[in-house]
């Protein structure tokens, strides 16, 4: 849902650290001209900076002879790809239907407020970053959302304040 | 050849293996609706409006993507499948914006037909409307995703005929928008603006940019002098816009319905075509003789312009350094013919009719102007006119045949073809053989360079100099034989590129629709155009010898190079970035 791309038109060395972009052009030499490692391509990239700016998905898209109309297609189809930095705290609530019926969004509306974001965006501390994703495969317990590998359930909108407070107080150990 | 056997709608029908059912029911006179589907461009098989029922399967089938099988049992028109290709088009429309009234495609829409034909009388569902902006960020064409059905066909066209990938689908689920890269505006990434994508667009997502209120405007104002000009391509389609046959040669007409508009003065882009064949066949035999980048590629399509600036910089100093017949026109309608007729060239307003949306673009280059004034002032697609003559009810059909007026509407057959693939070859080599021989061609129709074939080669002997040349249309043949020159695995002296399928008479601002055999049918018309004048050669046309005469002195002149030569500038291929490898 990344409506306009962070970090328009800025140049790689203001992204990427010297070592990050020997890396990423270490990745992209290995599959020069090959249009078909893509996806592996943008994994790996991702892995390295964090996300795919702008920039980053233009090099890959030279390097492998893709057009970036078709990199960006792909980055923006596959929700594992993030075109944004995420947050050290990923929030991924979850809008299947159970959920939604036992009230995620409500949920999401405070989280919104709480955060000061939209689905797809990250907190301005840089801390917490916000997804809204299909079924999570916890029907029972809705709502759910999980906090990077934490799973919480029966989400009430009053309890998240002191949610968050629990992860901005083990950032700040 | 080995034929299948089946039955549509209990009627039996033999099709050659890997014909579809829509394909095989066509030949059976039924027409099962269609939406996404473009013949050998566009075939998801996505929107589900064909569905028909096979005897067997356990679910509908969509026609357009179902190969025929022997012993096959179809039927189109149950309940069944009504009530689905009903819902289907419902569920289309529960997110399409019901503004037919004011769409620019009104009475010329396929979901609009669609909905007629299937006698839709209310949209039953109801929810959230995509919300995406509007793109007016190019002269040319301007996009409303909200009235895109996700069909595909503009993204299928820019992928695999133009070769261009401007636009993709981005996103997914409800988000799903086609659109640039990185959401960019059309106008900030490497699109070459050459309508292609409008021509097949089935709504009002992608269209050219409308004109038409500044012509009205400059027509009304009684300070100027407004003068048009007419591509070779729109004699040959603009009928269609008034419902002729495609191929119906329409000239006379043409320029009758201009004048009832009320331009002061109707003249023809050929006459300039004729005038480009001079000035770029000198050029050629200039690189030939005394050096210079070979081959020489052709110049008059401003979307392969474009297209060399984003994706081939390298090879500028290859491109014809003469501007764009059009362009040409304007130049001299600003100061040659301003000053024969005694109006002060600021006084003078071009409009061209175009069959092309690039032109637009073209038009607005900062380097196409003489001394500050631009050269075109304003240009129409053959669909802009046909709606400025439904607007003042002019009746076309009963127009009669009037002649263009002089000294700018003299003109030759050999301009009359620029307007279809293999055309300014043809034109060029009737000339250079004649020139550089001075020997007389026998016959004048160089069929080789003829047709709908990709890409086309042909020789010839000038006096111990065998010429080489080649012929591409749409981009993406356009970009397989440029691949090779830049391989340094040709050797050919002069190319012929034009941007779009079958040349100017498939280009992006014609009538809608244009599809294969409409091509044809125009290219058809337009080389009987060509046998139906009286001199068939550019360097025989008498304006054009008086105009160097009178006005320019020889072909790469001094006033030649000033007012008919322009130069080109390299552009970024990735967004953000200066400049393209
Ligand atoms: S104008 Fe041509 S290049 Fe641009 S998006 Fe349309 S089809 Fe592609
Ligand atoms: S813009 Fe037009 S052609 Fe392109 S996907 Fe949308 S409806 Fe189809
Ligand atoms: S026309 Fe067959 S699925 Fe769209």
């Amino acid at each position: 849902m990344s409506q306009s791309a962070c970090c328009q038109g800025a140049a790689l060395s203001e992204i990427l650290t010297d070592d990050q972009r020997n890396a990423l052009d270490a990745i992209i030499a290995e599959h020069r001209n090959s249009p078909a490692d893509l996806i592996s391509v943008l994994h790996e990239a991702q892995e390295l900076v964090g996300y795919l700016p702008q920039e980053v998905q233009v090099r890959v898209a030279e390097g492998l002879g893709v057009p970036i109309s078709e990199v960006y297609g792909v980055v923006t189809f596959y929700s594992l790809f993030a075109t944004r930095p995420r947050g050290k705290f990923k929030i991924s609530l979850c809008n299947g239907t159970a959920c939604y019926v036992r009230g995620a969004p409500r949920v999401l509306d405070r989280l919104e407020r709480e955060l000061g974001v939209k689905p797809g965006d990250t907190s301005a501390d840089g801390l917490f970053s916000l997804d809204v994703v299909r079924c999570l495969g916890a029907c029972g317990l809705g709502p759910v959302m999980t906090v990077n590998a934490d799973v919480h359930a029966r989400l009430k909108p009053d309890r998240l304040g002191g949610l968050l407070d629990g992860y901005r107080r083990t950032e700040g150990q | 050849m080995n034929s299948i056997a089946l039955t549509i709608d209990g009627r039996p029908v033999k099709a050659a293996p890997g014909t579809t059912v829509l394909e095989a029911a066509a030949t059976l006179g039924i027409n099962i609706p269609t939406l996404c589907y473009l013949k050998d461009v566009n075939e998801l098989g996505s929107c589900r409006i064909c569905m028909v029922d096979v005897k067997g399967a356990r679910t509908l089938q969509a026609a357009c993507v179902t190969p025929v099988a022997e012993g096959m049992e179809v039927a189109t028109s149950t309940p069944r499948t009504l009530r689905a290709r009903r819902t289907n088009l419902e569920l289309i429309l529960s997110d399409h914006p019901q503004e037919c009234l004011t769409c620019i495609r009104n009475q010329n829409c396929e979901l609009q037909a669609l909905a007629e034909a299937m006698g839709l009388r209310e949209s039953p569902y109801e929810g959230k409307m995509s919300c995406h902006p509007e793109d007016w960020s190019t002269p040319s064409l301007a996009r409303n995703p909200a009235k895109c059905v996700l069909c595909r066909r503009c993204v299928s066209v820019c992928q695999k005929v133009q070769g261009v990938h401007a636009i993709q689908t981005m996103e997914r689920g409800f988000d799903t928008v086609v659109a640039p890269a990185f959401h960019l505006p059309l106008g900030e990434v490497a699109c070459v603006l050459c309508g292609q994508c409008s021509l097949v667009c089935p709504t009002g997502a992608i269209h050219e940019r409308s004109q038409v209120e500044e012509v009205w405007a400059a027509l009304a104002d009684p300070g100027r002098h407004v003068v048009v000009q007419t591509a070779p391509a729109t004699r040959v389609s603009l009928g269609e816009e008034f419902g002729m046959v495609p191929g119906s040669i329409v000239t006379g007409k043409l320029v009758a319905a201009l004048r009832r508009l009320g331009f002061d003065r109707v003249f023809d882009t050929d006459f300039t075509a004729d005038l480009t064949i001079m000035e770029e066949g000198y050029e050629l035999i200039r690189r030939l003789k005394e050096g210079g980048a070979l081959p020489l590629f052709t110049s008059c399509s401003p979307g392969w312009i474009k297209f060399v600036e984003h994706f081939y910089p390298k090879l500028l100093p290859n491109l014809s350094t003469c501007k764009s017949p059009q362009q040409m026109f304007g130049a001299l309608a600003k100061t040659y013919y301003a000053d024969k007729a005694g109006i002060p060239p600021d006084r003078v307003y071009v409009v061209s009719i175009m069959p092309c949306t690039a032109k637009k673009f073209e038009a607005v280059r900062p380097e196409m102007n003489v001394g500050g004034t631009r050269d075109v002032d304003a240009v129409l697609t053959t669909r802009e006119l046909g709606r400025m003559l439904r607007e003042a009810g002019v009746d076309f059909a009963a127009l009669p045949e009037e002649d263009y007026d002089r000294p700018f509407g003299i003109s030759t057959g050999a301009a009359a073809i620029f307007g279809a693939t293999g055309g300014v070859m043809e034109a060029a080599l009737r000339t250079a053989y004649e020139v550089v021989t001075g020997k007389a061609l026998g016959n004048l129709n160089i069929e080789t360079v003829r047709g709908l074939e990709g890409i086309k080669e042909v020789s010839i002997d000038l006096d111990g100099l065998t010429l080489k040349a080649a012929v591409a249309h749409g981009l993406g043949n356009a970009r397989r034989l440029v691949e090779l020159v830049a391989r340094g695995e040709t050797d050919y002296h002069f190319i012929e590129i034009m941007c779009c399928p079958g040349g100017c008479i498939g280009g992006g601002g014609q009538s809608i629709p244009t599809d294969a055999e409409i091509r044809q049918r125009r290219m058809d018309a337009i080389y009987t155009v060509d046998e139906r004048m009286t001199i068939r050669k550019s360097h025989e046309n008498p304006a054009v010898l008086t105009l160097y005469e009178e006005f320019l002195g020889e072909p790469l002149g001094l006033r030649s190079h000033e007012l008919l030569h322009t130069h080109y500038q390299p552009r970024s291929l990735y967004p953000g970035r200066r400049e393209s490898k």
